[in-house]
């Protein structure tokens, strides 16, 4: 569905993304993992064409995304830390989102926002918001369009154990309707019961690409969390 | 694109800062009419009042504007929409914006006092005016991603087009005053906005006395109509030369 080839990316002298490919399948839930400044949150930018990558491509159902924006309709995108126009209300942004990406009401999906209960401070604004419920907002704006694709970046960072409990579900369902997935966290605990395949990035650099299956094999860990640290441990070795 | 302009003109009307630039151009504008018996003398003193406050809060505004709009912008980015559309929505709304507040606040009195083509030709100038120092103060913000640093520039544009380029066109002048200079001068006025308003307004005005080394050059050379279809030509060019490199810039943009 989504394809990146060789996709490189240069911030001034410092390699943001080193020649990476990457193929993403309908029905995968992929897990993108790798330390602090790996690339992992420039990789999802690509993809969602907010950063231009130097050198390769990146195809979305087998058109290539460059000069194309249509295809983000497709896409629900959660960054890693939401940014709202500061004197909206919170009713006034979801209002924009629906006006601009012009879905009825009957398709809308509003499940995740009356469970985290952004229903009843519709009118807060957005500047008095915090850090964790401006979270629930962009996690409810990436589900309500009902995309084929979910990108999320750190979806769990910010919020609490109930709410992130309750974003994970939702994780679950929207896979089990052969969505994919895509999800970058630290808390790796998180991402164990949703994950099919991990892709492991250092210094922007594609380490590897795996099945959980596999990755549980080759590391003989259960834990994704054990098996990644297992990994991380014989690189810095290496 | 329509939307988006939408909810950036809402966004900029919520801003008091537009309300009271509107009432200082109508205070500014009534005040000296009524100062002044002759409507004519009225008029020059509006042109140079316009002439300074139109750029400054026209390219200082935008340029906060844009800044402010960062969150609204990477939120759009990764939104169905075209990038282009986002920016000439941005750049829409601001010049709309600022334009309906000069009509208010100048226009207006202009009608009231002083209804005549010089009139007209003072308050077209403003508008344009307005959208080219939008247009510069998006290319500007567009080109420097650190806030104080884009809003500096923008402030130096403001100074180098209304007091540093006189003195250095006149500097050049003095130096060079053994030769022809009066072709490379009508060329040196077309490289800024505000002197090709001046121009436009002076031109239309017909007090050649107060029409300055430039305005001279241009009436004797181009004649009062050409010269002022010239200008206006070189205006357009002020606007559509630098929205273009925005937007290109913009296009290619990591947000």
């Amino acid at each position: 569905m989504i394809v990146a080839t060789n996709v490189s990316k240069h911030f001034g002298r410092f390699a943001a993304l080193d020649n990476v490919s990457i193929t993403c399948n309908r029905g995968q839930t992929i897990s993108l993992v790798g330390p602090n400044g790996s690339g992992k949150t420039t990789f999802i930018k690509c993809l969602l064409g907010m950063v231009i990558p130097d050198k390769g491509f990146i195809t979305f159902n087998d058109k290539n995304i460059l000069h194309d924006y249509r295809y983000r309709a497709q896409i629900g995108y959660m960054p890693q830390a939401g940014k709202f126009p500061d004197n909206m209300r919170i009713s006034e942004v979801l209002d924009m989102m629906i006006d601009i990406r012009r879905k009825d009401k009957a398709e809308r999906d509003e499940e995740l926002m009356t469970a985290f209960g952004l229903d009843k401070i519709m009118d807060k604004r957005m500047r008095t918001l915090s850090g964790g419920t401006r979270q629930k907002v962009s996690a409810s704006l990436a589900f309500m369009f009902n995309p084929d694709v979910l990108i999320l970046d750190e979806p769990t960072a910010g919020l609490d154990p109930l709410s992130s409990e309750i974003l994970k579900n939702k994780i679950m369902k929207e896979k089990g309707k052969g969505k994919l997935i895509l999800v970058t966290s630290h808390i790796l605990s998180d991402l164990d019961d949703i994950t099919s395949e991990v892709v492991y990035l250092q210094e922007g650099k594609l380490v590897f690409h795996k099945s959980i299956r596999d990755l549980r094999r080759d590391t003989g860990e259960e834990k994704l969390g054990r098996a990644i640290a297992s990994i991380m441990q014989k690189n810095m070795a290496g | 694109m329509k939307k988006m302009m939408k909810y950036v003109v809402i966004d900029i009307l919520r801003n008091k800062i537009i309300i009271g630039y509107t009432i200082l151009l109508f205070v500014a504008a009534v005040s000296v009419f009524s100062l002044e018996n002759n409507s004519s003398k009225g008029m020059l003193t509006l042109m140079n009042i316009v002439l300074i406050i139109v750029p400054l809060v026209s390219i200082i505004f935008s340029a906060i504007y844009y800044y402010n709009a960062a969150e609204f912008i990477e939120l759009m980015v990764s939104q169905p929409v075209k990038r282009v559309h986002l920016m000439l929505s941005i750049f829409s709304g601001l010049a709309l914006s600022l334009t309906i507040a000069f009509l208010l606040g100048c226009g207006i009195p202009v009608l009231l006092f002083s209804a005549n083509a010089t009139g007209y030709t003072l308050v077209l100038s403003g508008v344009a005016l307005s959208i080219v120092f939008v247009v510069l103060a998006l290319l500007a913000s567009i080109f420097t991603r650190d806030k104080a640093k884009g809003i500096g520039l923008v402030i130096l544009l403001w100074l180098y087009f209304s007091i540093l380029y006189d003195g250095l066109v006149l500097f050049l002048l003095f130096q060079l005053s053994d030769y022809p200079m009066e072709k490379p001068m009508i060329g040196l006025s077309s490289l800024n906005p505000i002197d090709l308003s001046r121009i436009i307004i002076l031109l239309r005005m017909d007090v050649s006395a107060l029409m300055g080394y430039s305005g001279a050059v241009f009436n004797e050379f181009l004649g009062s109509g050409w010269g002022v279809l010239y200008s206006g030509v070189m205006l357009l060019g002020w606007i559509l030369i630098p929205s273009w490199l925005a937007i290109r810039k913009f296009n290619r943009k990591d947000l």
